[in-house]
């Protein structure tokens, strides 16, 4: 038993130094920005990658000397992937003195949250809460694409390029996700001239076997497989496609970005995969090259889009701060309605490419196709 | 529930304590919110305090007072949940908050308790532990049901799916109100902590007035052994019934408390899943299998920790298991149960005589 106590104090002093350590003491006058996502359970991949994407924009603005000479204080706290836990976040770090939230990363915590800052008149910027409703206020903005933005996006640019005419889906109908771009995709390729053949679902509860999936869409001839799903059941239907021979065109969503990095995975299968992506780890571009090797460095991982949308909006903060002449003495609300204005009115060009924003919270910048040759990403046109 | 007993007895007195313990804690509260000591993270988690307190009152009656094991019982309250949450999305403009509100936690209840009477039907007449089988089954199916359920609504009345989106055929006025995955969105947001606390302590009511009564004697002396209750002309399968629906309309209630009070309703696999079943079971062991108060009491402290160890970080869901160990020893640990039986003599007399007078009540 005292061994029990004497760890648990153990435990605990480590924890309240490492707290004190993470939050230094900055002079007073500095603004405070909080991220929301879940760090721990399933979908702790995004949330820390967001997380960490944020902490080396901060760090590297600090280091630059802050917005208009004021240094950001900056904290990230969990949300478990529930809606709930995610407010309780929110809540956190409203008492801790938050000014400006970034998050939460994803879609049905963001649209939760987003009904608290409505009423806080808080600025919210989400990197990757991707559901349509995620921006229904005034006060939210998004840097990633929104879902049926990226459903357009893909049957558009499988008109023009005239990839295929005979399309197959499989899509996760339990996912907000991949259910959102589904649901647009269909109703653009229509007007593409694109006929789906095969549309197959599956949910979170069944998603290891997709043979029957893949064996409907060999019998029906498609020439092209759209999979808007995440990378890690791609990667798995991508494995039994294989086993079953079945050699179609494979597209994808930026989902399957992360795939070329998983364990145990052939690389070899996922040759000449096309995929719509707003940020890839090797592209050529010092910005990329430099936070890769920041990220790489101080986290032991290739960052994926989530740290990549994370980066781009704080960096998209530090411009609409700088564009309204913001002030860390001002209100939370005063604040609100400053970056409100100024979002509208500043480009940056980030990671995930040059983007502007429109009023109703909508970034505007063109998605990249990319294909997959050699195991690495090669643009497309 | 009429109580007979003529005097005041230790048993009434208990029930008396728990209902005074907490009127007290709400009226400490709402005072600390007056005085403005309460900061926004422990305000906003009032009202989850209440939903989680209400669902852990509801599976005491059955896994404590009935003693039979449900894993479904997240089921029940993503029913009511949902169920609330449409009739408020539906009728949020054409009536008024507080009717809309109260007929919506009604119909919370009300859905929930039929879908708890209809599983009842066939399972409650069993003997064993089909019941914990089958609201597994419920709870799972439930969540997968919600998530492919599409339902949009335009000047020409309503439109059902369950394939996708588009199949819905809505025009250019209709509004989704069920969106698959994406559930319900825009909720508005009624719940409040006076709101969260009058269901709580209505429900405690309920189900402590329950259990003092002729039904809810005749409810223990079956779980306690089924053949003599039966032998004595217990209906058995009718008073298991009415437990279980009481215990699912309870869930429902506190499903709608839930729904009201996020703008975002999403039945994913930890929330409304198997994980969130086992986490009211347990409130339940972890206060004391059938002691209403003991339930309140670990689902408070249960919802509270994971919140309050945010400071530690990655480390609080560490923190989190080793207490629930501590606790669980603590609590079943034989020595440590006579430490605290010893100290607590009113309580095992109250037991006692519970349980005579329910023999006497059969």
């Amino acid at each position: 038993m005292k061994r029990m106590k004497q760890f648990a104090a153990l435990v605990m002093t480590a924890a309240l130094t490492a707290g004190m350590a993470s939050s230094a003491v900055f002079a007073d006058g500095t603004f405070k920005l909080g991220a929301i996502g879940p760090l721990t359970g399933a979908a702790a991949n995004y949330g820390t990658a967001v997380v960490n994407g944020a902490q080396i924009a901060v760090d590297e603005i600090n280091a630059a000397g802050g917005i208009n000479g004021v240094q950001i204080e900056y904290k990230g706290e969990d949300d478990e992937l529930d809606n709930e836990k995610s407010v309780n976040a929110y809540n956190t770090l409203k008492d801790w003195g938050m000014q400006i939230l970034v998050g939460s990363v994803t879609s049905g915590c963001s649209i939760a949250v987003s009904e608290k800052t409505k009423a806080d008149n808080m600025f919210q910027l989400t990197p990757s809460g991707s559901a349509k409703d995620c921006t229904n206020y005034d006060n939210v903005f998004r840097v990633c694409f929104s879902d049926p933005n990226q459903g357009m996006a893909s049957a558009k640019y499988m008109g023009e390029h005239g990839l295929a005419t005979k399309v197959g889906i499989i899509y996760d109908s339990s996912d907000v996700y991949s259910a959102g771009i589904e649901a647009t995709f269909e109703e653009e390729a229509a007007n593409q001239g694109i006929e789906i053949a095969v549309k197959e679902a599956f949910t979170a509860d069944n998603n290891v076997d997709f043979s029957s999936q893949l064996q409907k869409c060999m019998d029906a001839g498609v020439e092209l497989v759209f999979l808007p799903i995440y990378y890690t059941q791609a990667g798995a239907i991508l494995q039994q496609a294989a086993m079953l021979g079945f050699q179609p065109e494979w597209f994808g969503c930026d989902g399957l970005d992360g795939m070329l990095d998983m364990d145990n995975f052939n690389k070899e299968l996922a040759e000449g995969v096309m995929l719509l992506t707003p940020f890839a780890a090797d592209a050529e571009d010092e910005l990329t090259q430099n936070f890769v090797a920041a990220y790489t460095e101080a986290y032991g991982v290739t960052p994926n889009q989530f740290a990549a949308d994370a980066y781009d909006a704080i960096y998209a903060i530090k411009a609409a701060c700088e564009q309204a002449g913001a002030t860390p003495d001002m209100s939370v609300s005063d604040l609100c309605e400053a970056l409100k204005t100024a979002m509208t009115e500043i480009e940056i060009t980030g990671l995930t490419g040059t983007i502007t924003w429109t009023a109703d919270g909508e970034p505007d910048k063109s998605p990249k196709a990319v294909q997959i040759q050699d195991g690495a990403y090669v643009s497309m046109q | 529930m009429k109580n007979r007993m003529t005097s005041m007895t230790k048993a009434s007195k208990d029930n008396l304590g728990t209902i005074l313990m907490l009127v007290a804690a709400f009226v400490i509260v709402e005072i600390l919110r007056a005085a403005g000591l309460v900061n926004a993270h422990m305000d906003g988690m009032l009202v989850p305090i209440c939903v989680y307190a209400t669902m852990a009152v509801s599976l005491n009656l059955v896994v404590g007072i009935l003693g039979e094991l449900s894993l479904g019982h997240a089921g029940f309250m993503c029913v009511g949940a949902f169920a609330s949450a449409f009739f408020s999305k539906c009728f949020e403009n054409s009536m008024g908050v507080f009717p809309r509100f109260l007929l919506a936690i009604l119909i919370g209840g009300i859905v929930a308790g039929i879908f708890g009477f209809l599983i009842g039907i066939p399972v409650l007449r069993l003997n064993g532990d089909y019941l914990a089988i089958v609201t597994l089954a419920f709870g799972e199916i439930i969540k997968n049901l919600v998530n492919v359920l599409y339902v949009g609504r335009d000047s020409a009345g309503l439109h059902f799916s369950i394939k996708d989106q588009a199949s819905l055929g809505l025009m250019e006025d209709g509004e989704m109100i069920i969106a698959g995955p994406q559930g319900i969105t825009g909720t508005p947001f009624n719940s409040n902590f006076v709101v969260g606390f009058l269901i709580l302590l209505i429900s405690t009511i309920v189900v402590l007035n329950l259990i003092n009564s002729r039904e809810g004697r005749a409810i223990m002396a079956i779980r306690d052994n089924r053949i003599a209750a039966g032998s004595v002309g217990i209906p058995i399968t009718r008073y298991k019934m009415f437990a279980f629906t009481l215990s699912a309309v309870i869930a429902g209630c506190a499903g709608a408390l839930y729904s009201h009070n996020l703008s975002s309703l999403i039945a994913t696999p930890a929330r409304f899943g198997y994980n969130m079943s086992i986490l009211f079971l347990v409130f339940v062991v972890l206060g004391g299998i059938g002691s209403t108060r003991g339930s309140i009491i670990a689902a408070v402290i249960l919802t509270l920790i994971p919140e309050v160890l945010r400071f530690m970080a990655d480390y609080r869901m560490l923190i989190y298991a080793i207490i629930l160990i501590v606790m669980m020893i603590v609590n079943w640990n034989p020595k440590s149960r006579a430490f605290i039986q010893a100290h607590s003599v009113g309580k095992i007399f109250g037991k006692k005589k519970t349980a005579k007078s329910g023999k006497e009540g059969a």
